[in-house]
């Protein structure tokens, strides 16, 4: 008797480490480790969770934009940056106008998102004439879209003094304040504290509303359709479905996340960057998603809220844990580099050919 | 010494994984002959010509039984590099030519005579001048051989194709080794003339004392050149003959040869006509790499199982692929006098047609999906079934509750053997696979069902099992099935008519109980067959 209960223990456990996977196991052990180091070190907990919660909320659904492009088949969106140029553009254009508080936030999704769509098309055509190498081809447009934005960014007619350049009277600025517009509008809203924990509420509810609304379209006929697209092409097409057709919606629902997800970004942090700080957007947003688990064949919602919350309460508390007890040294941008580009790798040495 | 045979084969048997493919397969050739093999597909004539190769698909899978002997020494011939060393030549089906260089190049390829040169002297034999009179004069000479005109001068690509094919063969009988030619398929994209300037040529080679092993489908072509013939038939020898012995007929009979018992079917209330088609084919031509359609015409008895073979890349599979849509395709295609568009799978399925691939793994199946989302994908995206009210169409939710019943139906209807409608497809045996590619077709309850080759790669019991699902859904629910298949038995099993596929048209229609002769002969392409319509 005590030998089968402990071998079915023994299944259980080999059926959580399958399903769980080894690179979740290992992030999760240091996850629970620099929590255990920050209460001997008598840290803030409150405080590292609080800041957790914001890093998860505001980069959420910049990972969320993957999962649409791995379900129908393109792989991982290394070109988000197409997207987030789209935000920013948004974002620029309601700050030129200068509205405060919610109406400035949300002029800026009202801009950014048909942007989105046509830049989301456009890029999907691309994809579609290199097929079998999206991820490759993807990254280098998001190279070539950032370097020539830089000069629309300089010439762009934007007149507001709090985005120009002081001297000169023209060119945006690297970074931009938000402070008078739209700065943590959601990250307020209904926030509330327990003791050192703040709660940024209204941030997390909008990341669960784009989550709860990814997980019913992938229980549409049009969500079946692009997983089945992604699963297989030929299957699909066998099935009457337009491959070509759904590989687009994939790609432009994608930027158009990449756009809502950078404006939730930077109301977040507070600031607009602008030039080329949107090439560092891709690939932490890669490396969540691969750390919830997903792969090139299959990825799910669960993957993509288990990534945002492993990967960025990771890189949230490693930074000030081991300042505090290395006393000093910071190897958390390190580790992060380590992890996200590792992960990255990891993954695509897995990719199965068909 | 030799005992005047070039090449002999003792006793080869080979099996992969416990199935015998070849079974104790004997055969001997002397120089200057033309030894056909002929046979069905999957008689086994390629695994005896990859055992002559040294191919290491052979060797990977456990070696062969038996005995290979040349000039009357025994050999171990365990690569292709070592037989080309023991002097056999093969003559692909496929060309292996590089299009932009000449013939002279291509002929002579990684063979080309060279002259030392200063700079070879110092850095190796690798950087020698080609010597390019040379190269274009033993070409001549190799073509010359052949009894072929062609500029030795000229590049690949701007040949016919049939002249590559001697190209090729050139570049066979330059090795000056060369003791054995093996000819696969030579004749199966020559057009006629191109075809008898190939016989020729070979004549002339065995005239040369040249071995030639010619393997083949096309009877006249064996009749023509052979000396000798053997007859392959599920990895034995069935007979063998001398040109002499042999007529046309026993051999298609013992190419064939299977008698089989027609088990009796249930009978139907009315029976099928040809004043009643369901569906209509003119001039269909279907670009499907391997099997090309080319202007068939066909017509579709409402109620009946059609049976469709032939041999393979005579295009029998083009032609479920091409009416669906899925290669591109031009013709006419009416069902119940409506035309029907072509390359446009959806409207194809709407108009209640459904496909079950002849690929099973690769277009049949999503793998990594469960038993009930493969059964209901297709009629969910395709008829809007399995969904929930909704506002906007392609935004209506699935309907769980009913995928669910359905699929515990289906799996207990087709007897699915599986954990339940949530398991992964890749986990189920082929024939279970296959039983669930059927149930994703009659989930579309379709009016009309193409079936291409829906006993492939499962195991005999199942085969049966699959068969008589057809048979039940094309008298219960009075479904018409169009079957394609590569065996023959399983179709003179089950089929009303059979139409016999050659060289991308209808050779004929014949019933299941004609005599093997006429099987043999009609998919052998005889030009003189019997075409009786049932």
């Amino acid at each position: 008797m005590a030998e089968k209960s402990e071998s079915r223990v023994l299944s259980m456990a080999k059926q959580f480490y399958a399903d769980f996977g080894l690179p979740r196991l290992i992030i999760a052990a240091f996850l629970l480790a620099l929590f255990v180091l920050a209460v001997i070190l008598r840290m803030n907990i409150g405080m590292l969770v609080s800041d957790s919660l914001v890093r998860i909320g505001m980069n959420g659904i910049l990972v969320l934009s993957m999962l649409f492009t791995l379900a129908c088949g393109v792989g991982l969106n290394f070109g988000l940056a197409v997207g987030v140029i789209a935000g920013l553009i948004g974002a620029v254009t309601s700050m030129n106008m200068d509205i405060p508080g919610f109406g400035g936030f949300l002029t800026a999704l009202a801009i950014a998102v048909p942007i989105a769509v046509v830049f989301g098309w456009l890029y999907a055509e691309l994809l579609e004439r290199v097929r079998g190498q999206e991820m490759m081809v993807g990254t280098y447009v998001g190279y070539s879209i950032v370097a020539g934005m830089c000069m629309f960014w300089v010439l762009a007619p934007y007149r507001n003094p709090a985005m120009i350049f002081p001297l000169g009277g023209m060119g945006l600025r690297n970074t931009i304040t938000l402070d008078r517009t739209f700065a943590h509008v959601l990250n307020d809203f209904l926030a509330f504290k327990i003791g050192d924990l703040a709660v940024p509420t209204g941030l997390l509810l909008f990341f669960a509303l784009f989550c709860v609304g990814a997980w019913l379209f992938f229980r549409s006929r049009a969500g079946h359709a692009m997983r089945t697209v992604g699963a297989n092409p030929a299957f699909a097409e066998s099935s009457g479905v337009n491959v070509k057709a759904t590989r687009r919606l994939g790609v432009i629902i994608s930027t158009v996340l990449g756009a809502i997800g950078i404006v939730v970004y930077a109301q977040s942090y507070g600031f607009i960057q602008l030039y080329t700080a949107p090439l560092n957007v891709a690939f932490p947003a890669v490396a969540s998603i691969l750390i919830g688990g997903a792969s090139l064949q299959k990825a799910s919602v669960g993957n993509v809220v288990l990534g945002a919350v492993l990967f960025h309460t990771l890189l949230t508390i490693a930074l000030p844990v081991t300042q505090t007890a290395l006393q000093g040294a910071d190897i958390s941008e390190i580790a992060r580099m380590i992890m996200s580009n590792g992960m990255i790798l990891y993954a695509l040495t897995r990719v199965e050919r068909r | 010494m030799g005992n005047g045979y070039v090449l002999e084969l003792n006793n080869i048997t080979k099996s992969y994984f416990g199935t015998t493919v070849l079974k104790a397969v004997s055969l001997a050739l002397k120089p200057g002959e033309i030894h056909a093999l002929v046979g069905e597909n999957g008689a086994g004539k390629s695994t005896l010509m990859n055992i002559l190769f040294g191919m290491s698909v052979i060797f990977d899978t456990g070696g062969f039984e038996g005995q290979i002997k040349l000039d009357g020494q025994e050999v171990t011939i365990d690569s292709p590099k070592k037989a080309m060393e023991l002097g056999i030549g093969m003559v692909h089906q496929e060309f292996m030519l590089i299009p932009g260089f000449t013939v002279a190049e291509n002929v002579k390829l990684n063979r080309e005579p060279t002259r030392p040169n200063i700079v070879s002297r110092i850095f190796g034999p690798k950087l020698r001048t080609l010597d390019e009179a040379k190269m274009e004069k033993d070409s001549r000479i190799a073509l010359d051989k052949l009894g072929l005109s062609i500029d030795e001068t000229a590049l690949i690509a701007s040949l016919p194709v049939g002249h590559m094919q001697f190209v090729e063969i050139a570049r066979e009988i330059d090795k000056s080794n060369v003791k054995l030619l093996v000819f696969d398929e030579p004749t199966a994209v020559l057009t006629e003339s191109e075809a008898a300037t190939l016989l020729t040529a070979m004549k002339r080679l065995a005239s040369h004392g040249i071995g030639i092993l010619f393997i083949t489908h096309r009877l006249d072509e064996v009749m023509e050149v052979a000396d000798n013939i053997t007859i392959l038939r599920d990895g034995e020898v069935v007979s063998r003959m001398e040109r002499k012995d042999a007529r046309l007929e026993r051999i298609a009979e013992l190419m064939v040869g299977r008698s089989i018992k027609r088990a009796a079917l249930a009978p139907r209330a009315k029976e099928p006509s040809d004043d009643d088609p369901i569906l209509e084919i003119s001039n269909l031509r279907v670009e499907m790499p391997g099997e090309r359609v080319r202007g068939l015409d066909l017509t579709v008895r409402r109620g009946e199982i059609l049976g469709i073979g032939g041999l393979a890349g005579h295009g029998k599979v083009g032609i479920a692929n091409g009416v669906i849509g899925l290669y591109p395709a031009t013709g006419e295609v009416r069902k119940n006098g409506q035309r029907i568009p072509l390359n446009d799978p959806k409207h194809a399925l709407l108009s209640g047609m459904a496909f079950v691939s002849e690929d099973r793994r690769g277009v049949g199946l999503l793998l990594d999906e469960s038993v009930e989302m493969n059964l209901v994908l297709t009629a969910m995206q395709v008829q809007g079934k399995f969904l929930r009210p909704g506002l906007i169409e392609g935004l209506r939710l699935e309907d769980r509750a009913e995928i669910r019943r359905h699929a515990l139906q289906s799996i207990k209807d087709l007897d699915i053997r599986c954990t339940g409608p949530g398991q992964y497809v890749r986990r189920l045996s082929g024939g279970n696979q296959q039983k669930v590619c059927l149930g994703r077709a009659f989930t579309m309850e379709p009016e009309l069902l193409w079936v291409s080759e829906p006993t492939r790669g499962i195991d005999v019991g199942a085969k049966q099992i699959v068969l008589d699902l057809l048979v039940r859904f094309n008298r219960e629910h009075n479904m018409t099935i169009v079957m394609t298949s590569s065996e023959l038995a399983e179709l003179r099993k089950v089929c009303d008519r059979i139409a016999i596929i050659y060289e991308g048209k209808v050779a004929g229609i014949l019933s299941p109980d004609a005599p093997d002769t006429d099987f043999g002969l009609m998919m052998a392409g005889v030009s003189a067959a019997r075409r009786e319509v049932v």
